[in-house]
């Protein structure tokens, strides 16, 4: 069993679904009104709205830092030396661009690349290492945040936070809402959800199934990566549930191992899948006519 | 598994690192591919038309060689039937420096014999005067008998 404080599976596993969050204590609360960390699961629901998962947010913006601080330096000595024989690192990015650029011109057919491409780029990568960390043994990073700096609650896998991967959906589709407007202007998105399928005449049908199909592209986004990934979690948590004896011990480190394996094809593919959903729906944005 | 502020926090963080990839990442990255790709394709072609010169250039030296050979066999060809021809002069001359010496020749033989017969005549007259004079035991009058010696000595 993993930590001293906890007495049931239950409790364990329910200590590990909690946010380390820091939001405003709701009425009622002793110290109602004012901001700070939340100390139990039960208080951080409380919260509401009016809080944020420090442990989602600072492992989320701390791995971009991490890749974009590389595709930086990449991209300095490109720019200082372009002709350059690439190795290490440069190769790697390199390869990694031509592969999403040829991903999203087989998709993507307007000339202009400069807006999708890079959203993709950073959507895969980004996706890739929030969902990476779900190969981290489930306790270790808790482990050291509790007993060596003290704090009860931390997460390390950002897309297992709905908040995450529905914020990236909804981002995406923020800018779905964007390119549609730009491309067609006002008019032609509302005539574009208006009068398709069924023409004019029945316009209240239309734009309830026009609304409702918009509406499901970051609703199946979020909830995708968030499901996949969420559910892979809590088998991890599950099964280090397992560590109570030596032979159901072993049992359950050879399950460890396999679902890893098993992982290792869920953390790419969700990210590509994520990414490609994105390209495409940003593809429709960008059509003008009849393309769905 | 609360929906809160983070979710705010994530789509402004979202924002941020797409517009650092658009902006600092993305397009030197791509440029310097581009450029790396012109500059592969432009060696390529240099050594695509650098092979095309160089077996043009290979071409052209065989026909050279075997353009010389040509000559070679001419130039050899000449040179033989002009020695040829020298030597066949040279033989003429000969021969006709040969026939002049010997002309020569001859006609010093033959002036000499002219000559020896002329001194002899003579000899041949005093001798006979000489034979004469000790016959007679008598002084001949070489000139009245001039005549007579004259036509001797041409019998000689």
């Amino acid at each position: 069993m993993a930590s001293g404080f906890e007495t049931t599976a239950e409790d364990y596993i329910a200590h590990h679904l909690v946010n380390a969050t820091f939001g405003r204590f709701p009425e009622g609360h002793e110290r109602a009104g004012e901001w700070g960390f939340a100390s139990s699961g039960s208080e951080a629901e409380a919260m509401g709205f009016m809080a944020i998962h420090v442990d989602s947010m600072g492992w989320s913006i701390g791995l971009a830092i991490f890749f974009m601080y590389f595709f930086r330096r990449v991209a300095v000595s490109a720019a200082e030396n372009p002709a350059a024989i690439p190795t290490g690192l440069r190769n790697v990015v390199e390869a990694l661009i031509d592969f999403i650029e040829g991903m999203v011109k087989s998709v993507f057919k307007h000339p202009d690349l400069s807006y999708v491409a890079p959203m993709a780029l950073t959507i895969f990568v980004w996706v890739f290492f929030m969902n990476l960390m779900d190969l981290v043994p489930v306790d270790l990073v808790p482990y050291i945040a509790q007993y060596g700096l003290g704090i009860e609650y931390m997460k390390i896998v950002p897309s297992t936070d709905p908040n995450i991967t529905m914020g990236l959906a909804l981002s995406v589709f923020t800018l779905i809402i964007f390119f549609s407007i730009r491309q067609k202007g006002l008019g032609g998105f509302l005539a574009e959800i208006s009068f398709h399928p069924f023409g004019k005449w029945l316009l209240p049908f239309n734009l309830a199934l026009e609304v409702v199909g918009l509406l499901a592209k970051p609703v199946s986004l979020g909830l995708r990566l968030f499901g996949n990934l969420f559910s892979a979690e809590m088998i991890f948590i599950l099964i280090a549930t397992m560590y109570t004896g030596l032979i159901i011990g072993l049992l359950g480190g050879l399950l460890q191992f396999a679902w890893a394996v098993f992982h290792i094809l869920v953390v790419p593919l969700q990210a590509f899948i994520f990414m490609v959903l994105s390209v495409v729906y940003l593809t429709q944005a960008f059509d003008e006519g009849e393309a769905h | 598994m609360n929906i809160n502020l983070t979710l705010f926090g994530q789509m402004i963080a979202f924002f941020f690192f797409v517009w650092f990839c658009m902006r600092m990442v993305w397009p030197p990255i791509v440029a310097a591919m581009l450029a790396r790709q012109e500059q592969i394709a432009e060696g390529l072609e240099t050594a695509e038309r650098a092979k095309k010169d160089l077996s043009l250039a290979q071409k052209r030296a065989t026909d050279e060689i075997k353009k010389a050979r040509v000559e070679a066999s001419e130039i050899i060809e000449l040179a033989r039937r002009r020695s040829e021809q020298m030597i066949e002069e040279a033989k003429r001359e000969a021969r006709a420096e040969g026939e002049r010496v010997k002309a020569a020749a001859t006609t010093d033989v033959q002036q000499e014999v002219q000559r020896a017969k002329e001194s002899l005549r003579k000899e041949v007259a005093a001798l006979a005067l000489l034979g004469a004079e000790r016959i007679l035991e008598r002084d001949v009058d070489a000139a009245s008998h001039a005549e007579m010696l004259e036509r001797l000595a041409a019998d000689l």
